[in-house]
C-alpha cells in the first residue's frame, strides 16, 4: 500500500446554503490554512440571500423552527471531535450543543411570553403578537470562537430572522465548520449566511446596507467603529444591539434580550360581538 | 458568411418570391459552430466593467429597456403605473434616463398611449396572436391593425414556428410581409423564439428569413417558453445583422427578450454588441432589453454607484 495523499481542506464562505469561494478571490492564512477574504460584494450577495430566505423561515412554524434548532443541536453534538481537533475546548463545545437545545426550546414559547392580549377599554379583542424583524447583520464576538457564535446566531434565528455573521477574524475555522453543522440541519439555505475575513471591510457594508433590518456589533471591540456603524445604520432606522464591551461570560445564562431585541411587534384590534 | 456579402443586392430582394430560391439561399448560409459560439459568448462576459464604465452602461442600458409586461392578469391601472415608471423610473434622482418603450397587450395599448403622449418613450404592442402565433393569417393582421390604431408605433410580431420548422420558409416570409405592411410606419419587431427552434442553425435561417421579410428588428422570444433570451444565441442573430448590413445597407435592431434580470447579465450583453457589431449598433434604436424586472436591478446598481450604499427591493416600484 502506497501512502494516502493528504486532502487538504479549503475554508470558504456560506451563502444561501453554498459555500463558494469569495468572489474577490481573496483568501488569508490562518493555523496555518487558507481562508476566504470575504469582499463588499460578497456582503451583498449575502444579503440578497438572506432576504430571499425571510419569507420561508418567518413562515415556518415556530415548531418547526424549534425542531431545526434541536437538529442543529444533534449535528454539533456528532461533531464534538472535529471542533476539539481545531482548539475548542470540549466543555464549550457542550456548551454550544446545550445553548442551541436551550434557544429552540423558546421558538413555540417565546411568543407567549412576549405577546398575548392586550386589556383596552373597547369592545375590541386587542392582541399583540411579536414578529421576526427581517434580516439581521451580526458581528460576531472575537471569542470563544465557538460558544460565542451560537450566542449570537441562535438567538436571532430563533424567532424567524435571517442573519449575516462577520465571523471573527482571527477564529474564522470554528465558524466555517459550524457553517457546515448549519448546512445539514435541514435549516433552509440562506437563514445563516457567514462571512470570513476582515470586519473592517464586510461590517460598514452590512451596517449601511439599506436591505438590512437590525444589527448586532457584539463583537465589535473598537467604539469607535462601533459609533460609526451605529451612524450609518441611522440611515434606515436599523434596529442596533450594541451591548457593553465589558467581557461577556456567554457560559451564563443569556437571558431573553437577544431575542426580543430583534422583533416587531403586530397589535390586532378584533371588534367583539355583542 | 463571404458568400453573402458578396450578393447583390437586387439577389436577395428576389429570393422572397420563389419557394425554392429562399430555401437554397437560407441553407446556404454557413453552420454554426456550436461550441464556438458558446465559448465566444461566455468569454465575452467575463470582462470587468467598473466604476465610469459601469455607470454609462447602466445608463445606456435602462434607456435600452423594454418596459413589459405580458400577463393575462395586467389591468388599466397597473399598465398606467408601469408607462409612469418608463417616464420617470427613479423618481428621487432626475438625472436618471427614461427607458426606450412600454411593451403591453394590444387591449392595454390605449391605457399607456395616455400616459406616454408627447414623451420620448416608445410604445410598443405584441401582436399577431402572441405568443403561439397559431391563428388564421387575418386575425393576425386584424391583431396588429388594432393595435397600430390603438397608438402603438412598434409591433412586436411572432412568426409562424409551425411554418418555418416544418420548412414552408415562403409562407413565414409571405407573413411578415403582410404584417410589415399592416403596421404602416409602425417599426415591426419579429420574434424569433429561440428556444423552440432548437438549433443555431435554424436561429441565423430565421434571422436572415426576418431581415429578408422587412423586419426593423429580430427579438429572441416571447417570454412564455422555459429557454428564453441566451448569449449564444444573441451572438448569432448579431452576426445575422451585422452580415445583413454588409450585404445589403439596410441596419436591423436586435431585442434579446425574457430571463435577462440583473445589471451583470446587461452589461454582458452589451460588451457582446460592442465586441460583435459595434459602437452603431450601442443606441436604444438599436438595441432594447425585453425586461420587467432588470430595471429595478439597473436602479439599484446605480443607486449604489451614485450614494455608495446598497438599497434594498424595498425602495424600488413592484411592477
Amino acid at each position: 500500500m502506497s501512502e494516502r495523499v493528504a486532502v487538504r481542506k479549503t475554508y470558504k464562505l456560506f451563502i444561501g446554503g453554498k459555500f463558494p469561494r469569495s468572489e474577490s478571490g481573496r483568501s488569508y492564512l490562518v493555523q496555518s490554512t487558507n481562508v476566504s477574504l470575504a469582499s463588499r460584494k460578497d456582503a451583498r450577495d449575502a444579503v440578497v440571500a438572506a432576504r430571499a430566505a425571510v419569507k420561508g423561515w418567518a413562515g415556518a412554524t415556530a415548531y418547526n423552527r424549534g425542531q431545526i434548532l434541536y437538529r442543529v443541536a444533534e449535528m454539533l453534538e456528532g461533531r464534538r471531535e472535529q471542533f476539539v481537533a481545531l482548539g475548542v475546548p470540549g466543555d464549550e463545545v457542550d456548551a454550544a450543543v446545550d445553548r442551541w437545545v436551550w434557544y429552540a426550546g423558546w421558538a413555540d414559547k417565546l411568543p407567549q411570553v412576549y405577546g398575548g392580549a392586550n386589556p383596552v377599554a373597547g369592545p375590541y379583542f386587542n392582541l399583540s403578537a411579536p414578529e421576526p424583524t427581517g434580516v439581521v447583520a451580526v458581528v460576531a464576538p472575537e471569542a470563544p470562537a465557538l460558544l460565542g457564535l451560537v450566542g449570537v446566531i441562535a438567538p436571532a434565528i430563533v424567532t424567524g430572522n435571517t442573519v449575516v455573521v462577520a465571523a471573527s477574524p482571527t477564529q474564522p475555522l470554528a465558524a466555517v465548520t459550524l457553517a457546515e453543522v448549519l448546512a445539514t440541519s435541514d435549516l433552509p439555505g440562506g437563514v445563516v449566511n457567514i462571512l470570513t475575513g476582515r470586519i473592517a471591510e464586510t461590517a460598514p457594508t452590512l451596517a449601511a446596507h439599506l436591505d438590512v433590518n437590525a444589527l448586532d456589533l457584539t463583537g465589535v471591540a473598537d467604539a469607535e467603529l462601533a459609533a460609526e456603524l451605529e451612524v450609518r445604520a441611522a440611515e434606515n432606522l436599523k434596529r442596533v444591539l450594541r451591548p457593553a464591551p465589558a467581557d461577556h461570560d456567554w457560559t451564563a445564562d443569556p437571558g431573553l434580550t437577544r431575542m426580543t431585541r430583534l422583533l416587531e411587534t403586530k397589535t390586532v384590534w378584533h371588534p367583539k360581538g355583542v | 458568411m463571404t458568400a453573402t456579402a458578396t450578393s447583390a443586392r437586387s439577389d436577395l430582394t428576389e429570393l422572397g418570391r420563389s419557394e425554392t430560391a429562399l430555401r437554397a439561399f437560407l441553407h446556404g448560409l454557413p453552420g454554426v459552430d456550436q461550441v464556438g459560439a458558446e465559448q465566444r459568448a461566455a468569454q465575452l462576459g467575463t470582462r470587468s466593467i467598473k466604476t465610469t464604465a459601469k455607470a454609462q452602461a447602466i445608463d445606456l442600458a435602462i434607456r435600452m429597456v423594454d418596459l413589459t409586461t405580458l400577463e393575462g392578469a395586467d389591468t388599466p391601472g397597473k399598465v398606467r403605473a408601469l408607462a409612469a415608471k418608463a417616464l420617470r423610473p427613479d423618481p428621487a434622482d432626475p438625472t436618471c434616463p427614461h427607458v426606450g418603450a412600454v411593451c403591453v397587450y394590444p387591449a392595454m395599448v390605449p391605457h399607456v398611449a395616455e400616459v406616454l403622449r408627447g414623451s420620448a418613450v416608445h410604445l410598443a404592442s405584441v401582436a399577431t396572436a402572441f405568443p403561439s402565433g397559431q391563428a388564421p393569417l387575418e386575425v393576425r393582421l386584424a391583431d396588429t391593425r388594432a393595435a397600430v390604431a390603438a397608438g402603438a408605433d412598434e409591433i412586436d410580431m411572432v412568426i409562424n414556428r409551425g411554418a418555418f420548422l416544418a420548412g414552408r420558409y415562403a409562407e413565414v416570409h409571405d407573413e411578415i410581409v403582410a404584417v410589415k405592411e399592416a403596421c404602416g410606419d409602425a417599426h415591426l419587431k419579429v420574434i424569433l423564439e429561440t428556444g423552440e427552434l432548437a438549433t443555431y442553425d435554424n436561429v441565423r435561417r430565421a434571422s436572415w428569413l426576418a431581415m429578408l421579410a422587412g423586419g426593423d428588428f429580430i427579438k429572441t422570444s416571447t417570454g412564455k417558453v422555459p429557454v428564453a433570451a441566451t448569449l449564444p444565441v444573441t451572438l448569432v442573430m448579431l452576426e445575422a445583422v451585422r452580415d445583413f448590413r454588409a450585404a445589403t445597407g439596410r441596419q436591423v435592431g436586435v431585442k434579446p427578450a425574457g430571463g435577462i434580470k440583473t445589471t451583470k447579465d446587461a452589461i454582458k450583453y452589451l460588451v457582446m454588441v460592442d465586441e460583435t457589431v459595434g459602437a452603431d449598433w450601442l443606441d436604444p434604436d438599436w438595441f432594447r432589453f425585453g425586461a420587467s424586472s432588470l430595471l429595478n436591478d439597473l436602479l439599484m446598481q446605480r443607486t449604489k454607484l451614485t450614494t455608495g450604499v446598497y438599497p434594498g427591493p424595498d425602495y424600488f416600484t413592484l411592477d
